[in-house]
């Protein structure tokens, strides 16, 4: 349960190195070793999330998978995507469309929406809600995050 | 960009009213977009401790002994504290209002002391380096306990036959009887009486980020600093200062982001009391945010109702009278400072509230059980009172084979009416109802809808068309609370100041939680005192920088801490006249304040931009006469008193398909038309509006806190506690009708809580219409499938 372990990871661009406790969740990791407080932890079972980060170009639940899981890997946040200016389109249209209101879903709800924007192709909005299933969000209801994806998949098309 | 000067809403006016009205995104959603928002888990302190609780893993049990020894030896771990020690720091409470006549609740302490009254109920607290390190050591606490017998059902709780507050002598917490002169009569002698009972599920908040308090007590001045997830920092000033006996002045509460309100975070928990002890006892930062398992077991949870309603009805479909009792269980206390009183004082406010009957009886019983404590969530007791009402109006006009639409068109109460007093003694100032009525019929295309509702039903397919109209308490007055002695403010602040550079700095007392607040308020500012939105910068959440003021709750934050901006930008804008004058040397009457300068009034000539004035007025007053003071910061405050609450109204519309050999529900469509006075931001209105709406389908159709008959709470995590996501939501179109109200200039109602309000209503009656059909209907919030079915089932065994 103590055991130690050495991971070595690039966060956000940026070769990471750090002693763990094999026990300490790869959201807990960032947060609380690397002060990314951008990823919000909301249920820590995998059912809400709040978490969601980009490992290896692929969406996974911060809380489900442990630090040294991400040992050798590529690991991208809120933060990092951010000032990467690749989530930028999908920030403004949830700005203009006031997709978030509380704003402590939005980081994973952003996460889960550019994956749907990175797969393009032709999403119906019955697609959309699909694919955000796994997002909760309790201010909005939903439609304004809809929408906003929704745009911006359009304008891209 | 308006000079907001008149009434907004002064009859005929064709004043500019700037930003007033329009669909300006939020400015503080930025950070928020980019994770940089600044919740309480993100904060960082020197010497943090975090604290954990070891929580009553029975419903009802004697604390005989805990045993601490293994816990403290565990690495990183400060202190492991039981209720007798935080007494030593947190007086106990008792809530009670004055109002509420014979409310009874014992006294409750932040620790548990003896005896535990509920599953999740902390009985200590583990203080450590880290949180993981403080719930290991809670593992290791070591308990006797004695079990105590259970109060679960509330029927039970009624009857008392065992009694959970031996010193109170029953379970009951709270009774009130409401009966008009003449009720019993025109019940006895109606042509139709329909009757039902109604239960509604007890269900919880769910924000997604949990109860969160960092406190920082400082020896040296004996002060406090706590930040704090709240909706009501003044309000916890306050508390704060009077149980842990620190003068009000040296408490200080700081509300920065907060993840997610709607009432759960306008309360106060023991455990967060603990906390701020704890700052105190151990003299360093202490910091708990409540987990997900803790948080369903101890969030408030809200809603759990039976009530027995009746009809009175002429055969023609004129409503004569309302009748109900509703019971409805609240946990082992009342939850302080509000009570949990109000939430069924509100059923019996409110039931029939649309409609122009004139007799009324009802009863309450609020009784105790050992289940967590339930109190105020987002719409207090308007699910209800609005379920039972728009339920059982749906099933008289189902007797009378009248269209649902046309019985609800012949007993509203008419748009001429106001103001009107309603029987439970409410009185309203002007509702529009008709106004709502025709516009939802025209917006969904009603008659189309029930074309295609029959042309489906020959096809298999059986859909249900749901209305619900409502009323909804906003801008409440000091009747609400401050009448009963709780020391909550019904009054909100805004402080206004020019900076040098022009720019424009607001501090209201009305907090923000994502509702966009900040947003309207730099709209406000922005159109009173003539300048660009992006000049103003809004400051809310500290009771160190703003003017006092109750915080956001009861859909309030609009009408009265907007009305407070609105004055106070007016007050500055006169003020800024009065330096330019000095400046420019002219007559003050001759300027006007537009665009960010002063100008001509008459022929909007620019003469002064506000960022020279600024420079001005704080680094060359000496240029100015010698017996000129410029006063570039203004505070204005707001009470609304003419009214009891400001109410609003509105109708909503559900479709709704379900699935007879399934029970699935399948939501196609939501409608709601909203009468909130003088809209603000419409974007934000109707965000509020959607948002409060899926809060209501969730508890019609997913959300219930499940029970044992031990008190053990089944679904307590979000696996198995379902709330609403993204691919069950209908679209939802939202209209509005605008009546301002006229007790202040700006005349915005509240809109927050509407759509979760009516939702559930609106749902509920479309799900029976189209089970109707069947001879079946559901009266039992959530509507499972299962409940579904079986409500199919006893229609085919009946026929």
């Amino acid at each position: 349960m103590e055991q130690a372990l050495d991971i070595a990871l690039t966060v956000n661009g940026t070769p990471v190195s750090r002693r763990v406790l094999a026990r300490q969740h790869l959201v807990d990791f960032l947060r609380e070793e690397l002060g990314l407080t951008g990823s919000h932890i909301g249920c820590e079972q995998g059912v809400c999330g709040a978490c969601t980060l980009r490992v290896d170009g692929e969406i996974v639940r911060g809380c489900l998978m442990l630090a040294v899981q991400a040992n050798g890997c590529r690991v991208e946040t809120i933060e990092g995507l951010s000032d990467s200016k690749e989530l930028a389109p999908l920030q403004k249209a949830f700005h203009e469309r006031n997709a978030l209101q509380c704003g402590f879903c939005t980081p994973g709800m952003l996460m889960a929406a550019l994956d749907l924007v990175r797969q393009g192709g032709e999403v119906s909005r019955e697609k959309i809600r699909q694919h955000i299933s796994g997002n909760y969000c309790r201010c909005t209801g939903y439609q304004a995050i809809v929408d906003a994806i929704e745009e911006v998949l359009h304008g891209k098309g | 960009m308006g000079r907001a000067e008149l009434p907004l809403h002064a009859p005929g006016t064709q004043l500019d009213k700037g930003y007033i009205g329009q669909s300006v995104p939020r400015p503080n959603a930025q950070r928020l977009l980019q994770g940089r928002g600044a919740f309480i888990d993100d904060l960082r302190f020197p010497r943090l401790a975090h604290v954990a609780f070891f929580r009553s893993p029975h419903a009802h049990a004697k604390i005989r002994q805990l045993d601490f020894s293994k816990a403290l030896k565990q690495p990183g771990v400060i202190g492991v504290f039981d209720g007798r020690a935080l007494a030593e720091y947190c007086t106990p409470w008792v809530a009670v209002l004055a109002h509420l006549k014979g409310i009874k609740s014992p006294p409750q302490h932040a620790i548990a002391i003896e005896r535990a009254c509920w599953q999740g109920e902390a009985c200590a607290a583990v203080v450590a380096d880290s949180r993981t390190q403080a719930e290991d050591a809670v593992g290791l606490i070591e308990a006797e306990w004695e079990e105590l017998p259970v109060v679960v059902d509330m029927e039970e709780a009624l009857k008392g036959k065992t009694i959970i507050h031996g010193e109170l002598g029953d379970n009951v917490c709270f009774r009130r009887e409401l009966e008009t002169p003449g009720a019993a009569e025109a019940l006895a002698r109606a042509e139709l009486v329909v009757e039902d009972t109604f239960r509604f599920g007890r269900h919880t908040g769910v924000c997604l980020e949990g109860r969160a308090i960092l406190a920082d007590y400082n020896a040296g001045e004996h002060s406090l600093t706590v930040y704090h997830a709240t909706q009501a920092p003044h309000m916890m000033q306050d508390i704060f200062s009077r149980h842990l006996n620190i003068p009000e002045a040296n408490v200080r509460v700081i509300t920065k982001d907060v993840g997610g309100s709607f009432g759960i975070k306008v309360h106060v928990y023991a455990d967060e009391m603990a906390t701020a002890a704890l700052s105190v006892m151990l003299r360093r930062p202490v910091k708990f945010v409540a987990d997900r398992l803790e948080s369903f077991l101890s969030d408030i949870h809200c809603r759990e109702h039976r009530v027995k309603v009746k009809l009175a009805v002429s055969k023609t479909g004129e409503i004569l009278a309302f009748d109900l009792d509703d019971l409805t269980a609240i946990g082992p206390y009342s939850v302080y400072p509000r009570t949990s009183g109000i939430e069924g004082n509100q059923v019996v406010n409110l039931t029939g509230g649309p409609y122009k009957h004139q007799h009324y009886r009802a009863g309450l019983h609020v009784v105790f059980t050992n289940k967590n404590v339930t109190c105020q969530y987002r719409a207090v007791g308007h699910p209800i009172a609005v379920a039972l009402t728009e339920g059982i109006v749906d099933l008289a006009a189902q007797k009378l084979g009248m269209d649902p639409a046309e019985f609800r068109r012949k007993n509203l109460i008419p748009d001429d009416a106001y103001p009107y007093s309603f029987p439970s003694g409410l009185k309203f100032e002007q509702l529009s109802h008709h106004q709502c009525l025709e516009k939802l019929l025209d917006v969904m295309n009603y008659r189309q809808l029930r074309e295609e509702q029959q042309r489906l039903r020959g096809e298999g397919i059986y859909r249900g068309i749901g209305l619900a109209a409502m009323i909804e308490v906003t801008n409440p007055s000091p009747a609400f609370y401050g009448v009963g002695g709780a020391r909550i403010s019904a009054q909100d602040g805004a402080t206004l100041r020019l900076e040098p550079s022009g720019m424009v700095t607001v501090m209201c007392s009305v907090t923000e939680q994502g509702q966009g607040t900040e947003a309207i308020f730099a709209q406000i500012a922005a159109s009173a005192l003539g300048v660009s939105i992006e000049k103003v910068k809004v400051i809310t959440g500290d009771t160190g920088v703003t003017p006092y003021g109750g915080g956001t709750w009861a859909s309030r934050g609009a009408g009265i801490g907007g009305e407070a901006v609105l004055q106070a930008g007016r007050a500055l804008r006169a003020n800024v006249l009065e330096v330019a004058a000095a400046i420019l040397k002219l007559d003050r009457q001759e300027l006007d304040v537009q665009k960010n300068s002063i100008v001509n009034r008459l022929t909007g000539e620019a003469k002064l931009p506000l960022s020279e004035l600024g420079r001005i007025a704080y680094f060359r007053p000496d240029t100015l006469p010698a017996d000129f003071q410029s006063e570039l910061t203004v505070t204005r405050h707001y009470t609304p008193r003419q009214y009891g609450f400001t109410f609003t109204n509105g109708i909503q519309a559900s479709l709704a398909e379900v699935d007879p050999d399934t029970g699935f529900v399948k939501l196609l469509k939501h409608w709601c038309v909203e009468d909130s006075g003088t809209v603000i931001n419409p974007m934000l209105a109707d965000e509020q509006i959607r948002g409060g709406v899926v809060q209501g389908i969730g508890a019609a159709l997913y959300e219930e806190c499940l029970y044992g008959p031990d008190g053990q709470l089944l679904n307590g995590n979000m696996a198995d506690y379902l709330v609403p996501m993204a691919l069950e939501m209908p679209d939802i179109v939202c209209a509005h009708v605008q009546t301002p109200t006229r007790q202040s200039q700006l005349g915005a109602k509240g809109c927050g809580e509407a759509g979760t309000a009516g939702a559930p209503a609106a749902v509920m009656n479309a799900l029976n219409d189209a089970l109707a059909p069947l001879g079946a209907r559901v009266t039992q919030m959530p509507f499972t499938p299962e409940r579904i079915l079986q409500g199919i089932a006893r229609a085919r065994s009946r026929a």
